[in-house]
């Protein structure tokens, strides 16, 4: 095969939504088969590594954000069918969850309204602009729902998305390590702690350490969603950063 | 056919969800609400059926990799995350690692608060 050959295979192959697609699903994969190869170590977290690959791979073929997601938007948009999915493992967990109801709630509550007080405050103190400080608000919620919200408060939904992910991956490589440190051992507790601040990421990785865990991290994560939406606006509000 | 069956589900759910947030005004996230719609049938039906539990588990377990385009994004950010790297990383660390903690501290301390209010009924 020639050089002009392989241009005309590159300039027809980038053109097309398939090859976002295909390479998102690999650098997963590749990303999640070295995860596995180091045992689970948090620190190589297959979100964290996916995403630098895939970075690395668009600065270098020199392709825009904007095209890799004409094919990454079909595994983008099972976030929407995955957040309504959440509906049944809280369905699963009835039963405990009706003996824990009001804990839960309030837990949950404190949780997500000191998440986004604590992202704003810190980033004010230290001088971010106001766009950064709406963006950084819904941080601890699973991305549709953030990237939502951030519209509705005049953040920007792209940059949302990525300190959701970030926030993600904090959550997810330091977050059974804490709960070790504090000496906490109920799965009900690290569960919930970790769907508040980690939401589907901190959830993921809730469900490696045993189903229990996960199904709490769910319900919060999915709670978590509920109460940020309906509450955020309003705090911030309070707080004078919207008027 | 129950994965088909399970995802048509979960999608119908979703477009109820945008639907009704759109028609009423409501400030919630439409795959919230179809998550809340769901939840509720599946009280009153009492089971979710194997079409259901196939389609979520399947999507569930892959649930950290529909987060990688997103966060891919962050290419297009580079600038403003350079120049407000220190507020933005102390943000994102500090919060989350705190809200772990206390997240964690206030339901160990209301679950010992309703063990002990428990005991006093007794």
């Amino acid at each position: 095969m020639n050089e002009v050959d392989l241009n005309t295979l590159w300039v027809y192959l980038s053109a097309s939504p398939l090859l976002g697609l295909v390479v998102t699903l690999l650098a997963y994969i590749v990303s999640y088969r070295l995860y596995e190869m180091a045992n689970r170590h948090p620190l190589l977290n297959p979100v964290a590594l996916a995403m630098v690959l895939l970075i690395v791979l668009l600065l270098i073929t020199d392709t825009p954000y904007s095209r890799y997601f004409e094919g990454a938007q079909f595994v983008h948009f099972l976030l929407g069918p995955a957040t309504v999915a959440l509906a049944v493992p809280l369905y699963q967990q009835i039963s405990k969850l009706r003996a824990l109801w009001s804990v839960v709630l309030i837990s949950v509550l404190v949780g997500v309204s000191f998440a986004a007080l604590s992202a704003v405050g810190i980033a004010w103190l230290l001088g971010a602009s106001p766009e950064t400080l709406l963006s950084l608000a819904p941080k601890s919620v699973t991305t549709p729902v953030a990237m939502g919200i951030s519209e509705t408060i005049g953040g920007l939904p792209s940059l949302t998305a990525v300190m959701v992910v970030v926030t993600g991956i904090i959550g997810a490589v330091f977050g059974t390590r804490i709960f070790d440190l504090l000496g906490l051992k109920d799965d009900s507790v690290r569960g919930i702690a970790m769907g508040v601040a980690a939401h589907g990421i901190g959830t993921a990785r809730a469900f490696q350490v045993n189903s229990q865990m996960g199904a709490f991290s769910g319900l919060a994560m999915a709670l978590s969603a509920l109460a940020t939406a309906l509450l955020l606006p309003w705090m911030l509000k309070l707080t004078g950063l919207i008027g | 056919m129950g994965f088909l069956i399970g995802i048509t589900v979960l999608l119908s759910y979703q477009l109820l969800g945008e639907a009704l947030v759109l028609l009423l005004d409501l400030p919630v996230p439409g795959p919230v609400m179809g998550m809340l719609l769901l939840f509720l049938t599946l009280l009153v039906r009492k089971r979710t059926g194997q079409a259901l539990d196939s389609a979520s588990g399947s999507l569930l377990s892959h649930l950290s990799l529909l987060f990688v385009p997103a966060g891919v994004g962050a290419m297009l950010h580079f600038q403003r995350i350079g120049s407000e790297w220190l507020p933005i990383s102390a943000a994102l660390v500090f919060s989350t690692l705190l809200t772990l903690v206390v997240t964690a501290l206030v339901m160990k301390g209301l679950q010992r608060l309703l063990v002990r209010k428990g005991a006093a009924h007794e």
